[in-house]
């Protein structure tokens, strides 16, 4: 079984509340949501110039847990300066709640009522879950 | 177990409504027999308490478990203490379908 691990700890969170554009005609729509761990993965891959590797051992989540994280960060990115718009950064929705975890295969959030026998993610069913707020 | 996905309209490749409380409408995901079916949700247009209404229909539902892109604080205090399980995901552009199959799988 998985060892729970703690978790995407932001090393570092973004030194900003969001982006706004200048010089267009006015933004459009509703602003991108930008979440502190996809700003970090954007951080250690395209600023400081870490492998995937490295930087998913760092950020405490696998490979391709990072791989995805970084794929929705750049997406984001591009979308704010084609599409012209505001840019928000985001706490992760669940982080500061107790009891909440996250699957390591599909990326799911979720909680555990104690109810629960199966120690599984709810959606993929993958056993490689961990928790949100463990501190070990 | 019966899963409640929320839903933007009443067909499976409609797309997943990532707001809980005002969400479209509710799927329902029987796993045992893998069926669904759409519920409308007759509050969303609620001035206040959508998330606790919606989650007092979950509740009435018999629903075990919740996948939508949010929940807000009062519906989370309720739905903890029915023990309903509430997941969230927040990939862009996914239809109902691709989570029923997710699940199914
Ligand atoms: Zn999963």
């Amino acid at each position: 079984m998985a060892r729970p691990k703690s978790l995407r700890k932001v090393v570092k969170p973004p030194g900003f509340k969001g982006y706004k554009p200048y010089g267009a005609s006015g933004t459009k729509g509703e602003a991108v949501e930008l979440l502190y761990e996809e700003y970090e993965a954007l951080k250690l891959a395209d600023y400081d110039l870490m492998s995937h590797q490295e930087a998913s051992e760092l950020m405490g989540v696998s490979r391709a847990t990072f791989a995805r994280i970084y794929e929705r960060a750049r997406r984001k990115m591009a979308k704010a300066l084609v599409e012209v718009k505001e840019i928000k950064s985001v706490y992760g929705h669940a982080w500061l709640d107790k009891s909440w975890f996250v699957c390591n295969h599909c990326d799911a959030r979720f909680t555990m009522p104690s109810t629960m026998k199966e120690r599984s993610c709810p959606v993929c069913k993958s056993f490689c879950i961990e928790s949100l707020t463990d501190d070990k | 177990m019966k899963t409640l996905i929320t839903s933007t309209e009443d067909k499976l490749n409609a797309a997943f409504d990532k707001r809980f409380g005002r969400a479209a409408w509710f799927c329902v995901l029987d796993e045992s027999t893998g069926e669904t079916a759409f519920y409308p949700n007759e509050n969303i247009n609620a001035t206040g308490g959508a998330g606790t209404k919606a989650a007092e229909k979950v509740v009435e539902l018999g629903v075990g478990k919740i996948i939508s892109g949010d929940f807000g604080p009062k519906a989370k205090e309720l739905l903890n203490k029915f023990n309903i399980q509430m997941v969230i995901i927040e990939e862009e552009d996914l239809s109902v379908k691709e989570i029923v199959e997710r699940i199914k799988k």
